[in-house]
């Protein structure tokens, strides 16, 4: 999509915009609360939601947003993250794409390593929610046995540590590549930026060939 | 909730060494079901020691009432209708905390202070630490502890700790007309408990056992069980202990492990930028840009 100022091409329309944001806000809401209630040593973050009652009230609520924001948004989004040939080939090469050597894999809208996060993501946020809804008092958690409760509340703090181990993963990796932050932010990259990262995604909207 | 500061052996979600300069004794309650005639003194002179006052309930063809634990009922007689040996027993079971020497509830719970255990065995819930999360009750192998709606808060028996902290025995103990509650140091207690049981066998009764269950390494209230080789008949647990599950979901180790991993990915993503650097679009790449229309 050419856009008629110039040389900026729109990757990330302003309703995908807004709906990454809210599932960044909400995540580190989950976070910071998560976090204060995995370990004593941040347990201080609870001062942040005013306290650990209100903060171990808000998180299932915020858990709730997060689930609500994020499936419309991966609904949307799957269909570019389609298991591909050349996104194996990424995932073989992926130490030679740290050192930031040039791979020269005609990716589409998004790398082996984005949609590795995505598929990651999608069944992590479903258990993180089921066994949520299991251990949510005093709503819920009644109404299941304490086995099962014990049994969720471990599934849930497992599932709980590969996110944020993923999503450290994916904060790193937007601050890293120059210009991902700046694009999920105006939502628009360079023919340059959109040419090096992903040719076959910029060829398919420019409808022009690489070289 | 009395303070007893000097005196906390143990807190939930803590980090820090507790003072350890002063002992108590370590204190047991007996509760000898082979004495009790059920007559819920016990039940009511934990409501007034406690100011608390339970709704009223409706009979529901048996002599437990209020049918069940909660934020106002934190001892409870249960009266249980069991065919042993082909006759009818009335087993009654004084319900409550059991003050375990390893408690789930406190391995369990994520607020700092919430739960503490005193250097008397005690363990005691301070609700004002307490956030709600309900942990507790799923950490605890007897299900005792209750979450109560209104306030968010999870209540339990204290074993009247404010009364032990100054000398007295708990409510229940000074009430209990036939001495099936005793109440004294943990080793005076066991060995009266060894005495009344040989009385009961000499009375005929050869499964009698005492109930200190050694899975959460003995508790500080106690059972006499003429029947126990069956205490699941008094509704106790088997072969309590705290779930392995509910181990290793709250451990110390797996948690600091998780922790000191997501610090690693902040490091690795440090050290990663300085060695690399960013990851830009390579110079002779964006003259071509130009050209472009």
């Amino acid at each position: 999509m050419p856009n008629p100022d110039g040389d900026l091409i729109l990757r990330y329309p302003v309703a995908e915009r807004l709906a990454h944001w809210t599932i960044a806000i909400t995540f580190i809401f989950l976070f910071t609360s998560g976090l204060a209630m995995f370990h004593p040593f941040f347990f201080w973050l609870s001062s942040l939601f005013g306290g650990g009652q209100f903060m171990r009230f808000i998180h299932p609520i915020a858990g709730v947003v997060l689930v609500i924001f994020f499936y419309p948004y991966a609904a949307r989004e799957w269909r570019n993250n389609r298991w591909l040939p050349v996104d194996s080939e990424w995932v073989r090469k992926m130490f030679a794409y740290m050192r930031k050597e040039e791979l020269g894999l005609d990716t589409h809208r998004y790398n082996g390593g984005q949609k590795l996060m995505f598929w990651s993501m999608v069944p992590i946020i479903a258990v993180l929610f089921l066994t949520g809804v299991v251990t949510w008092q005093p709503w819920f958690a009644p109404t299941f046995t304490a086995s099962l409760r014990r049994i969720a509340g471990l599934i849930h703090a497992t599932a709980a540590f590969i996110m944020f181990v993923g999503i450290g993963i994916h904060w790193y990796a937007a601050y890293w590549t120059k210009g991902s932050i700046r694009a999920m932010v105006r939502g628009t990259v360079t023919r340059a930026w959109a040419r090096f990262h992903y040719p076959a995604w910029y060829r398919e909207v420019t409808g022009k060939d690489q070289s | 909730m009395a303070n007893q500061s000097l005196d906390v052996v143990r807190q939930s979600a803590g980090m820090a060494t507790p003072p350890s300069a002063r002992k108590t004794m370590v204190v047991g309650k007996l509760i000898d079901v082979s004495r009790c005639i059920g007559c819920k003194a016990c039940q009511a002179a934990c409501m007034e020691w406690n100011d608390l006052r339970d709704q009223v309930g409706s009979n529901r063809g048996a002599y437990t009432n209020p049918p069940d634990l909660d934020d106002q009922s934190w001892c409870l007689m249960r009266f249980n209708e069991v065919e042993i040996g082909g006759r009818l027993q009335w087993l009654i079971l004084k319900d409550g905390c059991l003050h375990c020497s390893n408690p789930g509830c406190l391995d369990a719970c994520p607020a700092p202070g919430a739960i503490v255990q005193y250097s008397n065995g005690i363990v005691d819930f301070h609700e004002e630490n307490c956030i709600g999360c309900g942990y507790c009750i799923t950490g605890c192998p007897f299900n005792i502890p209750r979450l109560r709606r209104a306030d968010s808060r999870v209540y339990k028996c204290t074993l009247c700790s404010d009364r032990v902290a100054v000398g007295l025995e708990p409510a229940c103990i000074k009430t209990c007309p036939t001495q099936a509650l005793c109440f004294g140091s943990k080793e005076d207690m066991l060995e009266l408990a060894h005495h009344r049981l040989g009385d009961l066998r000499e009375r005929g009764f050869a499964q009698a056992a005492i109930y200190d269950p050694p899975g959460v390494d003995g508790t500080h209230v106690f059972f006499v069980l003429p029947h126990g080789d069956r205490p699941e008949a008094y509704g106790l647990p088997k072969d309590p202990r705290v779930s392995p599950v509910v181990q290793v979901w709250r451990s110390p180790v797996a948690r600091g492990f998780g922790v000191v991993t997501m610090f690693s990915v902040l490091v690795a993503g440090i050290l990663h930028y300085m060695r690399h650097g960013p990851l830009e679009v390579p110079e002779d790449k964006k003259p071509e840009e130009k050209k472009e229309p």
